[in-house]
């Protein structure tokens, strides 16, 4: 028999999940564990017809484990679509109010799904998923633990069904990124402690005596977001069958905690984690060595030292006290360097192989996404001056700000990753087809210079107008003249986002039809060799 | 290069590459956020802050359900813009007793900080109903919905409690009558003695307009109306709250 402990287990889950919602204590915490029983009650009917009798067939357990990386590339895909789309959903209500659905799909609860499932479905599918490629490869040994890498990837899928399909429900925390409610928190500090498990396992059998450095930066992001996760989340449950629950922390110390953590989600989980893609998929695609070893020593210490302290910088002029505010304006200016640093190195590992730029559309992807990581680790440090922040604070600068460090840096990175991963997962010789990456590239670089360019406007505009004063000393404007100005970059912006969106789309069919085995019949790229190359059969 | 060279050690160690990254990563934080808690002029001495009553904190709670806060900030900056535009700069000391904080990072809308006393309740309702028949340039969701919507009120007095546990001066009296306070405050009708003489400064209205049941919209109006109207700023003096 075979199957059988998973299918028990995810039933029993379904089991708990019916108590809890037949138990609850609110409305919403019965809607939502009644979601939840759905869900798993479904994948329990999915595995029971999984279930094979008779001897198991002799599974070859001296190679890597790739079945969850598999899994995981098609979820990172997936969910890299849906959180796309969901962005232009919410772009398009701010151009269009009338696109808001009240009570389900209004902006206040459609937002934190956009952010969620970009950041953690997408983002956080897609570190998991490449952390297991590369620990493998670079230990030459494969995932410890059994079934404890299926239980991180699917756990992991489980986190973000309950956080997505409770924010429509109206259940958060009201903390940017760490919405989701108590319980659901619980259940991610459960699957990340098993994470850790598995990647430290993995490094502790390894037959390299050196640990890669892609590994390092993985290895900090885990950890580190274990810490910010569980601190940033004490909270006091209204009850233990509900879905409420109120802040350990209070004001001041609240909002400073809530923006470490917010901070170093992005510092840790969109940068570190990234840093990681980037130092393995990238020499690997060029096929160079990374530039410089000490560069890369001196950048990760300073980077995870430095990213820490800049929190305070989300607080500028606010009641946080000034010494704090100074603290994180300092360290946010001085954490340019080794930002600078991972570029610098990204970018000279192409020494000698910048001619790929022209012949391969996948370095071309990782190249741009390095370049954004550097110009968006510019704008942040400007962004961190008070004197600026007085004026970009509150507006859509910031808004601009993220979406060249996500759209540029970590989606191209994953892009890249996932060109470079499905073909090697699957055993084709190469992707379906090279010239639909280069179109990706070129909506996607397209949506996201048009996406940037005018959150720059719009939010200087913003941010000028809040500020006009007439020769006699009155403000210039209403707040709601200054929102009216606003909706022609709102239009804008949805363009930007859809270019961004339709890239994705081609990018899903390109490396489906890879998957299934095709090979599209193309002029091949002059220069390209991975397109030149016949397939094997 | 000596030190970089001893740096193969941590190489060649996952679990001192583990310890160490700990570590390091601890040290920010602690150096901030820690003082926060024990400096005693993290929080300016004011006049006139108390818990948010129970109908209050009900609808406090709806404004985060329905995320407010990714348009709406509650934190004024000293500027002279926005003293103009949206009052008197926000004190820290008129967050304390939020659990969690709603300073908010972006302003889609404007700064609520402040909004208590500003509108009538009449306003709030038609704004909430058809945020465009008020202010047509508006891009709010309309929020129809919670004029329907029966409050729900079979936690009210858990959720006092569940405040006391982090910190808010709720008393045993407080937890005890919630409910009554909360249906005192939604209707003129009833005795509300002993709400006023558990909580200062409570405006006792039939918020939404609609006399027959106790709704979300009553809630949620009843909290904006209370919006930075509590600390009495005839007796504050910035120059002793220097920080």
């Amino acid at each position: 028999m075979r199957n059988i402990g998973g299918t028990l287990v995810v039933g029993l889950g379904t089991f708990i999940a019916v108590l809890l919602a037949a138990f609850a204590q609110d409305n919403a915490f019965r809607l939502h564990m009644s979601v939840v029983a759905l869900v798993l009650g479904l994948a329990t009917i999915y595995m029971l017809r999984q279930i094979k009798f008779g001897p198991a067939p002799v599974e070859d357990k001296s190679g890597y484990m790739d079945g969850p990386i598999r899994v995981g590339s098609i979820l990172t895909m997936f969910w890299g679509i849906i959180g796309f789309t969901v962005g232009v959903l919410i772009a398009s209500q701010m151009a269009w109010p009338q696109l808001n659905l009240e009570p389900f799909l209004t902006f206040g609860r459609v937002r934190p799904l956009h952010t969620s499932a970009v950041v953690f479905a997408f983002g956080g599918t897609a570190l998991i998923t490449t952390s297991m490629y590369v620990v493998q490869r670079t230990s030459r040994a494969r995932l410890f633990g059994g079934n404890l890498a299926w239980f991180v990837m699917w756990g992991y899928q489980l986190f973000i069904v309950m956080a997505a399909t409770g924010y429509l429900l109206g259940i958060t925390q009201s903390r940017e990124y760490a919405e989701p409610e108590w319980y659901v928190d619980i259940w991610l500090t459960i699957v990340w402690v098993a994470y850790l498990v598995l990647f430290m396992g993995t490094l502790m059998k390894r037959k390299e005596p050196h640990i890669y450095v892609a590994n390092w930066f993985y290895l900090a992001f885990i950890v580190t977001i274990a810490m910010l996760h569980i601190v940033n989340n004490l909270a006091m449950p209204v009850s233990f069958l509900g879905s409420k629950s109120y802040s350990l922390f209070a004001g001041v110390q609240d909002a400073l905690t809530q923006w470490w953590y917010g901070h170093n989600a992005v510092g840790f989980f969109l940068t570190a984690g990234f840093l990681g893609m980037m130092y393995y998929f990238l020499p690997k695609q060029a096929e160079r060595p990374v530039y410089s070893y000490r560069l890369s020593i001196i950048h990760f210490w300073a980077l995870i030292f430095l990213y820490i302290w800049a929190g305070p910088h989300h607080l500028l002029y606010t009641a946080l006290p000034d010494w704090a505010q100074t603290l994180g304006m300092v360290f946010s200016i001085m954490l340019w360097m080794p930002s600078w640093g991972g570029m610098i190195n990204g970018l000279m590992t192409l020494s000698g192989a910048w001619d790929k730029m022209r012949s391969d559309p996948i370095i071309r992807m990782m190249v741009i996404s390095v370049a954004f990581y550097g110009m968006s680790t510019f704008e942040g440090p400007v962004m961190a001056i008070k004197a600026v922040n007085g004026l970009s604070h509150y507006t859509d600068w910031t808004i601009g700000h993220v979406h060249s460090g996500a759209l540029g840096w970590v989606g191209m990175i994953s892009f890249g990753a996932l060109y470079f991963m499905v073909p090697r997962l699957w055993n084709r010789s190469g992707l379906y087809s090279q010239r639909m990456v280069n179109w990706h590239f070129w909506l996607a670089t397209l949506g996201i210079v048009i996406y940037a360019s005018v959150m720059w406007v719009s939010g200087i505009t913003q941010g000028l107008m809040w500020r006009e004063y007439d020769a006699q000393g009155f403000l210039v404007y209403s707040f709601a003249e200054t929102v009216a100005a606003m909706k022609p970059y709102y239009i804008i912006r949805v363009l930007g986002g859809s270019l961004y969106l339709i890239g994705g789309l081609i990018m899903a069919y390109n490396l489906t039809m890879t998957i299934l085995g095709h090979r599209r019949d193309e002029r091949p790229i002059p220069g390209n060799v991975a397109a030149n190359v016949q397939p094997a059969e | 290069m000596g030190l970089l060279e001893k740096h193969g050690v941590i190489e060649r160690n996952a679990s001192f590459l583990l310890i160490g990254s700990l570590l390091v990563v601890s040290i920010g934080g602690i150096v901030e956020i820690a003082p926060l808690f024990y400096l005693e002029n993290t929080i300016e001495k004011v006049e006139g802050m108390r818990p948010y009553t129970p109908l209050e904190l009900a609808g406090r709670d709806i404004y985060i359900r329905e995320g407010c806060y990714t348009c709406h900030s509650q934190m004024i900056r000293p500027f002279r813009d926005e003293v103009e535009r949206f009052g008197q700069y926000s004190l820290a000391a008129e967050s304390m007793y939020d659990h969690p904080f709603q300073w908010g990072s972006k302003r889609t809308g404007p700064d609520l900080a402040r909004v208590g006393d500003r509108y009538s309740n009449a306003w709030h309702v038609q704004h909430l109903k058809d945020p465009r028949s008020v202010v047509p340039e508006s891009v709010m969701p309309s929020y129809g919905f919670l004029a329907e919507a029966t409050l729900e009120t079979d936690l009210t007095s858990n959720s006092l409690r569940a405040n006391a546990m982090v910190g808010v001066p709720y008393s045993e009296e407080m937890i005890d009558n919630a409910l009554a306070d909360l249906m005192a405050q939604a209707d003129p009708e009833l005795d509300s003695s002993g709400l006023l003489s558990r909580y200062d400064n409570v405006r006792i209205e039939d918020y939404d307009g609609n006399s027959r049941e106790l709704t979300e919209m009553d809630a949620l109006i009843a909290y904006l109306q209370m919006l930075g109207t509590l600390v009495d700023f005839s007796t504050y003096e910035p120059e002793a709250n220097y920080r």
